[in-house]
């Protein structure tokens, strides 16, 4: 890598739209932007590599494929799961939207499951209801327990058709902004260890969440908030940061996601005394409840001592018998009246993946044994503030930073507000990542490149500089460590102004001693060693303003649950938080209000 | 317990040849062995590169070879490998460091098959109909995450990379037994070449290599099928 002292020539590369990240919405917006603007999508991984993939249990979309259902409805159900902090113009366009996206997908080639007629096959999801009856409605559209990594491939194959230029494992380091406008970014290509700088009309960040903040999460080893953690160090804002969703069934201990789907074929949840305990917290839709709901339940659950044999762990339990047993109780019908019942073999090819992960991660085989299960970091609903075209915001009054987008989990548009219902993340993504793709490119037929600043790299190098010269007296690895728990111990499902404090001091320090942190490879050629450690200052960066922002927040909204103010308080806080960080490191708090359309705020219940 | 992991090494910018490092470490029998490199990398040698990403076998990145056999690392456990552990990087790709290869022309022959939908009539308004049966087709070659396990452990493939390899017959699959897609004819033509499904020799190395049990073999037996009666059914 180039030290601060080396001659600055350096690759430059030309295009009217960057994207950075090849993940839904980053191919998505390059898809886009490439029709009629030359485009480039810069990732640090192989664009299959991205998180994306991992999205298992389907794109929601109301296509009334098997029954009734409205996009208006899957409006209502996410203002409700967002808790009432998702601004309702945005909700509404992306869940009319939803419903094109998903025959764009399949147009594209997408391989949805089918239903006996030909249709695309929908299941039932967490907080997605019939708004009449209120009881559950089949609308997440799936292809297996695979239909991130279908969206994904679909995407990027789509791309390849169409000759979108791509720059594969290239590192974004920097934005460069000029006169309040994006001009480019900076990147570091991992195969040579050479800074490139990008210059271009309009930069669109697609770079997904930041999940590896916490110590059990669903989230990759990659997704640590590079783009968020790049714009604050401009004095972007960031907003609603204090939510951040753990959805409540990864595999105790490691994690791994186990998809909502698993309920929506008829799964439950089980405490150690065997006990279906969500009736008790959602008596109509029980384990269909909204994910921060189940998650909650689940903590209670477990503090209550009703874990599975006094751990912190309940049972996800798919097996056909119990299934079909709460099927009955619950009357549970299929789409032609008759009464739901499954098998094995169907569990089986409806959740292969699902299947394989628990026997290869536990032992256990969900065909015959209940799965053990505990909540997981899994999702930020916060993030770089943009309107509902993907334009990135600078502050509470909506001010468009010409040239700066920002689509998918990376953005706070905000659709998901304090809580994100399952399946919205893949909407969220296609429709907005369209659209950014399609305003930047719009954008940059109108507008001029800007002239490069005198040094472009000047901040980066010296951001690497100052890694390499420390004094090395500490351990990533071990900071790394510390932060995770610290934050899952007090940032996680249920927060106090205690914990958080203390959360907040430990992440300080934590800053403090990053300072000194030690890096032993001083090549050029996948020094991983230097990304990694660069890549755990943004997760530390990321933290504090996460931690700053929930403190603030004085009652429970969604994702953000506290102890000491367990009530939602909408005269006070019905409001986005907005984070900006100024050059000392200080972090500053602004809000500005959610836009409500036709959906006044209730009391929640599921 | 006590994990013994030999792990090969090269760093191009300092080494002239490869070697091997031994770490020892504690570790659990459900320790993935991508937990066991993230632990020798973070505690021992921070000079160790490696890709990862997702951590749980769908993203593809940390293919390498696990005992002699390829693996993703995040797919392998300590009790499925023992304690003794040996780790090299995948074969038939050159080595740029560490158990990181250079990935280029996986890619390359995958490109080649044409992996993208391809139907140019008007697009309906809803979704374009098929049958479960129709679905069901190619539902076993839509679960490939490109990790390039199968090809780089195929003797064929070690022969010459040119040869397009299980992966991007995989791909080609995947779309000729679409029964929305209408240029089966162009990739079948495609995968008839010189450097195409005749030089498999259905060793099914493929096949049991496949972190995600893609019956490979099978596949490719589909396209020679499917080449010498000219039906897709």
């Amino acid at each position: 890598m180039h030290s601060i002292r080396e001659d600055r020539t350096m690759n430059t590369h030309q295009f009217e739209v960057i994207v950075v990240g090849a993940g839904g919405a980053g191919l998505m917006a390059g898809l886009y932007a490439s029709k009629t603007a030359k485009t480039a999508v810069i990732s640090k991984l192989y664009p299959t590599r991205s998180h994306t993939g991992t999205a298992q249990g389907g794109i929601g979309a109301a296509l009334a494929s098997q029954e009734e259902d409205h996009p208006e409805w899957h409006a209502f159900d996410t203002v409700k799961g967002s808790d009432y902090l998702g601004d309702q113009d945005a909700i509404e366009f992306m869940c009319s939207e939803a419903v094109d996206a998903v025959y764009e997908l399949e147009h594209m080639g997408l391989p949805f499951d089918r239903t006996p007629d030909g249709k695309i096959s929908q299941r039932p999801f967490g907080g997605h209801t019939n708004n009449v009856t209120g009881k559950p409605v089949r609308r997440a559209c799936h292809a297996a327990d695979r239909t991130g990594h279908m969206i994904l491939q679909t995407l990027y194959q789509q791309c390849l058709k169409n000759n979108v230029t791509f720059y594969d494992e290239f590192q974004v380091v920097d934005l460069i902004m000029v006169r309040g406008a994006a001009a480019g970014v900076v990147a570091i290509e991992l195969a040579t260890g050479e800074l490139h700088v990008f210059h271009a009309k309009t930069v669109i960040f697609a770079t997904g969440g930041h999940g590896r903040i916490w110590e059990i999460t669903s989230n990759a080893y990659s997704f640590t908030g590079d783009g968020p953690a790049i714009t604050m160090r401009h004095g972007l804002p960031l907003e609603d940061m204090e939510f951040f969703q753990f959805h409540p069934t990864g595999i105790y201990k490691l994690g791994i996601l186990i998809t909502e789907g698993v309920r929506g074929e008829g799964g439950i949840l089980l405490n150690g005394k065997g006990e279906r305990f969500m009736e008790k917290y959602a008596p109509k839709v029980k384990d269909l409840a909204s994910r921060d709901v189940i998650s909650r339940a689940i903590y209670l659950e477990i503090r209550e001592g009703r874990g599975v044999n006094g751990q912190n762990y309940v049972y996800l339990d798919v097996r056909p018998e119990n299934v079909n047993k709460y099927a009955a109780l619950d009357g549970r019908t299929n789409p032609d009246g008759s009464p739901f019942r499954v098998t094995g073999e169907q569990i089986l090819a409806k959740l292969p993946d699902i299947v394989d992960f628990c026997r290869v991660y536990l032992g256990v085989d969900p065909i015959t044994q209940p799965m053990p299960i505990q909540p997981t970091a899994h999702y930020a609903m916060g993030g770089i503030p943009t309107n509902m075209y993907g334009e990135a915001i600078s502050d509470e009054k909506n001010t468009v930073i010409p040239g700066l987008y920002a689509a998918g989990e990376v953005a706070c548009v905000s659709v998901h507000g304090a809580n994100r219902l399952g399946t919205n993340s893949l909407v969220d993504l296609v429709v907005f990542g369209k659209h950014a793709g399609l305003r930047a490119a719009e954008f940059a037929k109108g507008a001029d490149f800007q002239p490069l600043p005198a040094d472009p790299t000047a901040f980066v190098r010296a951001q690497f500089e100052s890694i390499r010269n420390a004094d090395g007296k500490d351990n990533a690895f071990d900071i790394s460590v510390t932060m995770k728990k610290v934050m899952f111990d007090e940032m996680g499902i249920f927060r106090s102004g205690k914990g958080m404090e203390h959360a907040l001091q430990v992440v300080r320090e934590l800053k403090e001693r990053f300072k000194h942190v030690s890096v032993t490879d001083t090549g050029k050629i996948f020094n991983m060693e230097m990304i990694n450690v660069w890549e755990l200052g943004n997760l530390l960066d990321l933290a504090e303003v996460t931690t700053v922002s929930a403190i603030a927040r004085s009652e429970s909204r969604g994702g953000h649950s506290r102890e000491d103010y367990p009530d939602r308080d909408d005269k006070q806080w019905l409001k986005h938080t907005m984070a900006y960080v100024d050059e000392k490191g200080r972090i500053e708090l602004k809000y500005k209000p959610v836009v409500i359309t036709k959906y006044e705020p209730k009391v929640r219940t599921y | 317990m006590e994990i013994t992991i030999k792990i090969f090494r090269y760093n191009p910018e300092k080494d002239k040849k490869p070697s091997y490092k031994t770490y020892k470490l504690e570790g659990i029998e459900t320790d993935r062995v991508l937990d066991l490199l993230e632990k020798v990398k973070g505690y021992q040698d921070g000079t160790l590169s490696f890709r990862r990403s997702c951590a749980h076998g769908i993203c593809g990145s940390d293919a390498m070879r696990i005992n002699g056999f390829n693996r993703l690392a995040c797919k392998t456990l300590v009790r499925d490998v023992g304690t003794r552990i040996t780790v090299e990087p995948i074969l038939g790709l050159q080595v740029i460091k560490d158990l990181i290869v250079d990935m280029e022309p996986f890619f390359d022959n995958y490109k080649k098959v044409m992996p993208w939908f391809i139907n140019n009539d008007p697009e309906p308004e809803k979704e374009r109909y098929q049958s479960p049966a129709q679905r069901e087709l190619f539902d076993d070659t839509t679960k490939c995450i490109l990790c390039a396990c199968c090809t780089t452990s195929c003797p064929s493939f070690w022969g010459s990379d040119e040869y397009l390899g299980p992966a991007a017959f995989v791909s080609a699959h995947r779309f000729i037994f679409d029964s929305r897609d209408q240029a089966a004819g162009e990739r079948l033509k495609i995968v008839n070449e010189v450097m195409g499904v005749s030089r498999c020799h259905t060793a099914f190395n493929c096949t049991l290599a496949c972190p995600r049990e893609i019956q490979i073999t099978k596949a490719i037996g589909e396209l020679k099928m499917a080449l010498v009666t000219g039906r897709l059914d």
